[in-house]
Formats: structure tokens, C-alpha cells, sequence
């Protein structure tokens, strides 16, 4: 007898430092992640704005000495294309690349690792006063005529509120992020007022009003819809969604921020459905009974008691919602067309954050600006997410009802 | 139960010592190498061949951190790749596996059949935005594009675009397969996608890239004797040091039964 209880005793005592150890360690995965995430995004504001390894070089005789990246930009993209627009001369800007080297000097007057690149370099931009050359720094150009532009660090107002993503655009990509994320909020948030009501609906009628018989099936039937991968609801969405939004409101594109939200109303409804229910069911017994005594029907003891008790879970069922709805990333990046514009309407293709960490970390070269910027995202979505959850815990907490 | 272990742990380490290759990169190459390396394994089954996609910004960026033997892709090395090969002490080849031709579509209730170059790089750059601009209907043109890991991306910027970037907030889609259904079911919608993947539900427009002189269709017989002008080769990635492992399956896709795979996925073939 006495030797099972010490047996017992040692054996609790082992479970319980199992269970601290595996808490801690989940504790310390958690804090490295976080710390990963953003070491690896804040890195990005010590990444030259134009593309890594490369830089812009000009004419000693010119008077511009820095270009932003807007401009960089518009002048590769033939849209600025005189000096004068920028304080310069009035003379047409001539583009150069490292490409077009290879098409004035053959390989051979090149050397056989390219050491005398950096000398022919020079000599084409010292012969060529209105020249923009975007050049690797490896080869940097040598020359006294050779002026290289200043090269600036990426900024973090230009990242938080730039409104171009175009990460990939030479020589300067830019990282504005405020379409992703305000298309990442306008697809949930109108996800949400469309799930919403919907939700509760059929939360109260599940909860008050179905028969046990009804309950039985409904609420499975219901907690499947959760199961079901989203890269199917996605495909669904494509090839069922996007064709009626685009034939019943007329539009010229069906992948629209309407469609990406009406999907993730379906997606986020037995999130919100089942703590709704439960909320709702949750509400004791004698508060109905109470009421119905009193003489209230149904419907009055429903939004006059039931609901009002139950208001934190509902709350709760409404913040996990957008949670559900804010993160989701497949179904999402195939109906929305991932158009990184500033969404200006709901039918206008957007493009959320997640579908953009997905689509893109996987071509970006680790350590990039890109990479970096990525990782950035996925903070600035960490920190979304973080406020969500910590919203519901403090509103699942609060008691609403008053006992007076 | 020593011996058990010895034993699983040697199973286990000849698992990993039996020649298994990786390929991975482009989505446009990988019907080619999917089939290839069906019809490999079968008459070589010591050689397992693992294809994967991702895109070829994926793939070479995965050769060059190791983590796959080759990398297919759709458009040449970038230089900033190759410097950061050189860094790292490795040597690349390149082997042109096929030839394949962009076709440029549309929905196929459009009437615009042929456009130039020139409106090519309007449309999709964003300077021409209704379709009576280039003698259609009266409806907005919305272009759609690949993501911009894939190297149809950037082959199409810098063929088409003469490398200027695509109109900011364009439309862009995961894969070539969602890329031909939203070309389906939108009027306006104009894209690209590999001549492989071409299908009924869409219509191909004829392209000329001299001023409008003549217009090319996309088709086999068109790209194969140089008429069509937007073809790309299609390259397999691997380094030097590796030659050795991987060329049993390269010298496969180049044999005459691998280049009939080329040409029954529906590509051109380089043989």
C-alpha cells in the first residue's frame, strides 16, 4: 500500500515537470518566432533603396545628385524622360544597363572575369553627358567623369505609407504597403458584416429555437464547413463566386474584394455560428424561466434576455471572426485578383497580406530588400492578429450583465 | 534490440545515399519534367526523380542554396543570381531543354484578333485602357498577369514591356490554369500564358512585333520556324560540381524520346 502511493507520487511529480517543461519550451518557441519575425522585417530599413549590389551612376557634368525611388522609377519606366523635369539640363535622359555593355564591346575586350568592365564603363558614361546608367557595384565604373547618385536607406514612412507594391520592379523596387493593408482590412471587415447577422441568426435558431432533432444535424452539418480546405473553398470561389458576382452586378472583373469578402463570410460563419451558440445556450435557465413567467413571449425573452446575457460571447464570436477572416490566405488570393492598388471601391480587385507573403516569399532571394519586406508584412499582421485575440480575451472576460 | 537499431539506422542512411534528384523551378517546365521523369524512372528505377514547381525565381534561388539538383527555368539566369553563384564558390551549366512560345489571350467573344507590339506594351503598362483603342467593343481592358515569381513574368516585361514595369495594380494570378479561367469568364481580360496551356475556352491573338506588318498566330508550326516572335528557350539549371548525378536525366530530355515528350506536352523541341 504504501509503496503504490510513493509510486503514485513520483509519477504525478514527473507529469507535472512534463508539463512545465513542454510548457516552457512552447513558450520559448513562440518568443523566438516573434523575434525572428521581427529582427528579419526591421532589417529592411538598413536595405539601399535601389536594388542590392547595383547603383545609379551619372555624368560628373550633371547637376542631379539624388533621385527618389518614385522617380527612379518613372524614368526606367519612360514616363520622365528629360533632365530638365528632375533640375537637370534640358536633354534627353539616356538609359544604361548592364546588358547593353555586352552589346558594344564583345566578351573578348572584356577580360575573362570581367576586369576590364569597370574601365570600359567609365569610358561610355564619361563620353555620354545625359547618361542614367544602373550598373552592379561590383563593376563600379572607373573614370573621373563617373558620378555615382547618393544612395539612401529604404525609410520607414515610405514603407508604412507608400502606396505603390512593386517589389520587384528595376532597379528601384518599392515597398509601399498601405494597399495591402487596407485591402486586407476591407476584405475582412465587410466579410464580417456580411457574416455577421447571418451568423447570429442562425445562432439564435439553433439555440432557441430549432427542435433537438433539427440541432442534431444542423450543428455538424455546420461544424463541416470549418473542416473544408480553404484551397477548395478557393477554387470554389473561383470558378462559382466570381462568375455570378461579375454577372449579377455587371462588372467588368468578377475577382473583386466583394467576392474574396462574400467567400470568407462563408468561411468565418461557423467560427462565429458554434461560439455564438454556445454564448447563447449558456445563458441559465432560470433567467428564461424568469422572464417567461413574467409574461414576455419567446421572441421578447430572446432579445430582451438571452441576448443581452450572452452579449461577451457574441462579442468574442464576432473578434474570432475577424480573425478567421484576416489571416486567411489561399481562398483569398485566388477570387480577389491580387491587384496591389489602393482599394477605392468594393469591386475593385485588391490584394490582402497574406495572399502577398504567400504568393512572393517563395521567389524572393533570402536576406533581400524583398525577403525582408515580406517578413515586415507578416509582422505588421502578427501585430493585427495579436490585438484581435487579446480584444476577445478581454471581451469574453467582462461580465455585461448587471444584478440589480 | 542494438541490432534493430543498427540495422534501421543503416536502412535508413542507404535511403538517402541512392541517387535521388530534385528538380524544381518553373511552372512552365514542369509538365516537361513531370513526364520525363515518369518515363525515366521506369527504365531506370535506381534513380528517383522528385519534380516540384514554385516558380524560377524558386528554383535557382533553391540550386543555389542547395537544396535541389536542378533548377528548371523559364528565363536565363539573372545576373545578381549568377554573382551570388560566383560568391559562393559554384559553377552553373545551362542546358536549353525545350523552346516554348507565349501566347497572348483573350476572351473569346473579344474581336480584337492581332495587336502589335507597341499596343502590347500599352495595354499592359496601362497607357491603353478601353478596347476600342486597339479597334474592339467599348470595354475596359483589364490585363492580368503571373505572379511575380514566375519567370513568364519577367520574360513577357522584358520581350514585350522593352523592361519597363507592368501597370501598377495589375491583375495577377497564382498559375496558368487560373490565369485561362478568369481569361474565360471575363470579357475585357487580356493575359499571356505558355502555348502548352492554351485551350478552347480562349481565344490566341496574332502578335507582330514590326509594326504591324504581319501578324504571326501562336502555333507549333509558327514558332518552330522562327515566324512567332515571342518564344523563349526553356532551360534546365545545375552545377558543374553535380554534373555527374543529374546527367543521366539530361541526357535523357535531350535524347530523341525526351524531346518527344518536349513535343507531346506541347512544346517545341530543341533537337
Amino acid at each position: 500500500m504504501q509503496k503504490r502511493k510513493i509510486i503514485r507520487r513520483i509519477l504525478d511529480n514527473i507529469t507535472e515537470k512534463l508539463l512545465t517543461i513542454s510548457g516552457a519550451v512552447t513558450g520559448i518557441a513562440i518568443l523566438f518566432i516573434t523575434f525572428f519575425l521581427f529582427t528579419e522585417g526591421a532589417a529592411l530599413f538598413q536595405s539601399p533603396q535601389v536594388e542590392h549590389g547595383y547603383a545609379l551612376y551619372v555624368n560628373s557634368s550633371n547637376p542631379v545628385n539624388t533621385l527618389q525611388p518614385e522617380e527612379t522609377k518613372a524614368i526606367f519606366d519612360a514616363e520622365i524622360t528629360n533632365w530638365n523635369t528632375l533640375g537637370g539640363k534640358n536633354s534627353e535622359i539616356k538609359i544604361f544597363r548592364i546588358d547593353d555593355a555586352f552589346q558594344i564591346y564583345p566578351e573578348s575586350e572584356l577580360g575573362e572575369n570581367y576586369e576590364l568592365l569597370p574601365a570600359k564603363l567609365g569610358e561610355i558614361i564619361s563620353k555620354e553627358e545625359n547618361i542614367l546608367a544602373f550598373l552592379p557595384t561590383q563593376y563600379a565604373p572607373q573614370g573621373t567623369a563617373v558620378k555615382a547618385l547618393a544612395a539612401k536607406n529604404i525609410q520607414p514612412k515610405e514603407y508604412f505609407l507608400g502606396k505603390e507594391w512593386l517589389p520587384t520592379a528595376t532597379p528601384v523596387p518599392l515597398f509601399g504597403v498601405l494597399p495591402l493593408v487596407l485591402g486586407t482590412l476591407l476584405v475582412s471587415i465587410v466579410a464580417l458584416i456580411i457574416a455577421l447577422p447571418l451568423g447570429l441568426g442562425v445562432a439564435i435558431y439553433l439555440s432557441e429555437l430549432a427542435s433537438d432533432k433539427q440541432r442534431r444535424l444542423l450543428k455538424p452539418v455546420i461544424e463541416l464547413l470549418a473542416g473544408i480546405p480553404s484551397v477548395v473553398y478557393g477554387f470554389f470561389g473561383l470558378v462559382v463566386l466570381v462568375p455570378i458576382v461579375q454577372k449579377t452586378l455587371n462588372l467588368p472583373v468578377g475577382e473583386t474584394a466583394f467576392t474574396g469578402s462574400l467567400l470568407l463570410a462563408i468561411m468565418a460563419l461557423p467560427t462565429i455560428i458554434s461560439v455564438a451558440e454556445d454564448a447563447l445556450r449558456n445563458t441559465p435557465r432560470a433567467m428564461r424561466e424568469a422572464s417567461l413567467a413574467l409574461g414576455a413571449t419567446q421572441w421578447q425573452t430572446i432579445y430582451r434576455v438571452v441576448i443581452p446575457y450572452a452579449k461577451s460571447g457574441i462579442s468574442a464570436a464576432v473578434v474570432l471572426g475577424i480573425g478567421r477572416a484576416i489571416g486567411e490566405t489561399m481562398a483569398v488570393m485566388m477570387v480577389t485578383g491580387n491587384a496591389a492598388v489602393m482599394p477605392h471601391s468594393l469591386m475593385e480587385s485588391v490584394r490582402t497580406i497574406p495572399a502577398t507573403i504567400a504568393a512572393e516569399l517563395g521567389e524572393a532571394p533570402a536576406g533581400g530588400a524583398h525577403y525582408q519586406a515580406l517578413f515586415l508584412l507578416g509582422c505588421i499582421l502578427f501585430v493585427f492578429t495579436m490585438i484581435i485575440s487579446i480584444s476577445a480575451e478581454i471581451i469574453s472576460k467582462k461580465k455585461t450583465y448587471k444584478t440589480h | 534490440m542494438k541490432k534493430q537499431l543498427a540495422l534501421s539506422l543503416a536502412l535508413c542512411s542507404m535511403a538517402f545515399t541512392t541517387s535521388a534528384q530534385k528538380i524544381k523551378g518553373s511552372e512552365t517546365v514542369l509538365p516537361i519534367s513531370e513526364k520525363a521523369a515518369q518515363v525515366f524512372m521506369k527504365s531506370n528505377s535506381a534513380n528517383k526523380v522528385t519534380v516540384t514547381g514554385g516558380g524560377s525565381g524558386v528554383g535557382i534561388s533553391a540550386l543555389i542554396e542547395g537544396t535541389t539538383d536542378i533548377a528548371q527555368a523559364s528565363r536565363k539566369i539573372k545576373f545578381s543570381e549568377r554573382q551570388k553563384l560566383q560568391e559562393s564558390g559554384k559553377a552553373v551549366k545551362e542546358i536549353t531543354v525545350a523552346i516554348d512560345a507565349l501566347a497572348v489571350i483573350v476572351h473569346p467573344s473579344n474581336k480584337v484578333n492581332k495587336l502589335t507590339k507597341e499596343q502590347l506594351e500599352g495595354i499592359f503598362t496601362g497607357k491603353i485602357k478601353n478596347w476600342k483603342e486597339v479597334g474592339g467593343e467599348d470595354i475596359k481592358i483589364v490585363p492580368y498577369a503571373r505572379e511575380t515569381s514566375s519567370g513568364t513574368y519577367e520574360f513577357f516585361k522584358e520581350h514585350v514591356l522593352s523592361n519597363k514595369n507592368y501597370m501598377s495594380g495589375i491583375m495577377s494570378m497564382p498559375a496558368n490554369g487560373s490565369i485561362i479561367q478568369s481569361v474565360s469568364q471575363t470579357k475585357g481580360a487580356i493575359a499571356y500564358v505558355g502555348l502548352a496551356y492554351l485551350n478552347s475556352s480562349v481565344q490566341a491573338v496574332s502578335v507582330s512585333f514590326n509594326k504591324g506588318k504581319t501578324f504571326t498566330a501562336p502555333s507549333v508550326a509558327n514558332a518552330k520556324n522562327k515566324t512567332y516572335p515571342v518564344v523563349r528557350p526553356l532551360f534546365y539549371y545545375y552545377l558543374t560540381k553535380s554534373e555527374s548525378k543529374v546527367k543521366k536525366f539530361i541526357d535523357f530530355s535531350l535524347s530523341s524520346e525526351g524531346q518527344k515528350i518536349v513535343e507531346e506536352v506541347g512544346y517545341i523541341g530543341v533537337k
